[in-house]
């Protein structure tokens, strides 16, 4: 099968006054067209640093990116992201803020496609009603919920979510999850997803990557068969307490608070 | 009563108390009129110099909205260039705080002898030199403390720089602009009367103050007080229009 995601070995280090920082050191990852990732691992080791190599914000001092197999030196407008702050734009209604990246897209979209596409979005997150009210008369989870819809009005290849639920309680946080199932399976994408959240991570993915403490690399990778979509319920089968346990150990290891080899 | 009538009465009421309290005040130590004016002094004042009002008025108000425009053209230019490189901005804040710590009032003889009997373009610089500098710094913080995540957004599709500005930093800063023009308005009155009280032989509401000065004509003085706070208003609530419009998103519905 086709990776449509491909990262090997990169490494990267930030220039600081002390000295250059590694970041990232050895990191491999690989995900196939419609796959979906979680990466995992401690705070502060280069997370973030990914998703911005992903998009071709950044480029890695050592290593290749591969986007559907062409290398990635910058932008490309076949990406969508979105972060834990929704940075949605105060001035736009929410129909307006979900357009904006066809703004910059080249699109073969007509201007009443691209608004009816947006609606269908809109009601597929269940924002129906509320197209044009500002992003500030929105609570927490709706303004993501809409920041969701701006990065997949392109039908981007790529999915890129950094931390996107981090900020939300935890109810709210479980109801975008199955919003985020109900959209792949009508909205297909090929998803890279940042999270603190283990059970996030194996509810979201087929397969969870470990990163090590910083300098990161690829420490363990974990696949989640998917027979189904899951329901909620599954997160609380022995299978997934199986899987939680592992994760947590993978990340105990990570942060070093334990000695034992993490192979 | 209620609360539209509430809204406009009470203020009104003030207004009254206010001036009733200073009539009583002149009244109860006898000042004369060449050592202070008392409200019913002032309709008179006006009847007698109404021309001289509309004419200065005028000069007054063109040349601190021209300073005001040059301030507004100058202070985002500058703070466009020192929110998005930190390199001039650390070049240049150390030179606009300098610049804005000196009392301007000890500007108004240096500007009034370089440029000696160009009496409009003193006053016009003198206005625009006092107010560009809310503008510049309020433009530049407002810029550079743009959110990663909003450049990243529109970044990630291979937006340009420009495009990232006309679309997200630009509309961003309007509310810190318009908190900034609020301010840069009183300033610029406050610089051209400064130029046109100390100028020789001025024109403007500030030369009408300092005719009234030199012949302790209280009333008159008074006079050109009130209609240059008159001036003042009308043009602050120009300001607070133009933010309703350009940046009246940003004002959120209590509660």
């Amino acid at each position: 099968m086709e990776n449509l995601i491909e990262i090997k070995g990169v490494r990267h280090a930030y220039k600081t006054d002390a000295g250059p920082l590694p970041v990232l050191d050895g990191l491999e990852i690989a995900v196939p067209e419609g796959g979906f990732v979680a990466v995992v691992g401690p705070s502060g080791c280069g997370k973030s640093t990914l998703t911005r190599l992903i998009a071709g914000l950044m480029k890695p001092d050592h290593g290749e990116v591969w986007l559907h197999g062409e290398r990635v030196k910058g932008p490309r407008s076949t990406v969508g992201m979105a972060f834990q702050n929704p940075v949605l734009l105060e001035w736009r209604s929410i129909l307006k803020n979900v357009l904006l990246p066809l703004e910059i897209v080249p699109s073969k979209l007509s201007k009443k496609e691209a608004e009816d596409r947006a609606r269908f979005l809109l009601s597929l997150v269940g924002l129906e009603g509320f197209e044009d009210k500002r992003p500030s008369e929105l609570s927490g989870g709706m303004r993501q919920r809409a920041s969701l819809c701006r990065a997949l009005i392109h039908q981007p290849e790529v999915l890129i979510l950094d931390e996107p639920f981090g900020a939300l309680d935890a109810f709210t946080r479980e109801d975008l999850w199955q919003t985020m199932h109900k959209v792949k399976e009508r909205e297909p994408f090929t998803g890279v997803l940042i999270t603190h959240d283990l059970r996030e991570s194996i509810f979201l993915a087929d397969q969870v990557v470990v990163l090590s403490g910083r300098p990161a690399k690829t420490q363990y990778v974990l696949n989640v068969p998917r027979t189904r979509t899951p329901t909620l319920d599954d997160l609380y089968t022995p299978e997934a307490a199986e899987q939680l346990n592992i994760l947590r150990h993978q990340i105990q290891v990570a942060q070093g608070r334990t000695t034992e080899d993490a192979a | 009563m209620n609360k539209h009538v509430q809204s406009i009465a009470v203020p009104l009421i003030a207004v009254a108390i206010f001036l009733a309290f200073w009539e009583w005040l002149v009244w109860v130590n006898g000042w004369p009129t060449f050592k202070m004016a008392a409200p019913s002094d002032l309709p008179p004042a006006y009847a007698r110099h109404w021309d001289l009002f509309l004419t200065m008025g005028w000069q007054t108000l063109w040349r601190t909205i021209l300073g005001l425009l040059l301030a507004v053209i100058f202070g985002t230019l500058l703070g466009m260039i020192m929110g998005f490189s930190r390199i001039m901005r650390d070049a240049l804040y150390p030179l606009l705080v300098g610049f804005n710590a000196i009392p301007k009032a000890t500007v108004v003889p240096i500007v009034a002898l370089m440029f000696v009997g160009q009496h409009d373009f003193n006053t016009v610089l003198l206005a625009f030199m006092i107010s560009f500098f809310p503008i510049a710094v309020s433009v530049s913080i407002g810029l550079s403390t743009l959110e990663p995540e909003y450049r990243d957004i529109l970044r990630s599709l291979g937006a340009s720089q420009a495009t990232i500005f006309w679309k997200i930093a630009l509309p961003k800063t309007l509310p810190e602009f318009f908190g900034a023009l609020k301010v840069a308005v009183t300033l610029a009155f406050i610089g051209t009367n400064l130029m046109e009280i100390v100028s020789p032989h001025g024109r403007g509401l500030g030369a009408l103050f300092d005719s009234g000065r030199t012949n302790s004509d209280f009333p008159l003085m008074f006079a050109v007080l009130i209609a240059l706070a008159f001036l003042g208003i009308v043009l602050y609530y120009i300001v607070v229009a133009l933010e309703k419009i350009f940046a009246g998103w940003a004002e959120r519905s209590p509660g």
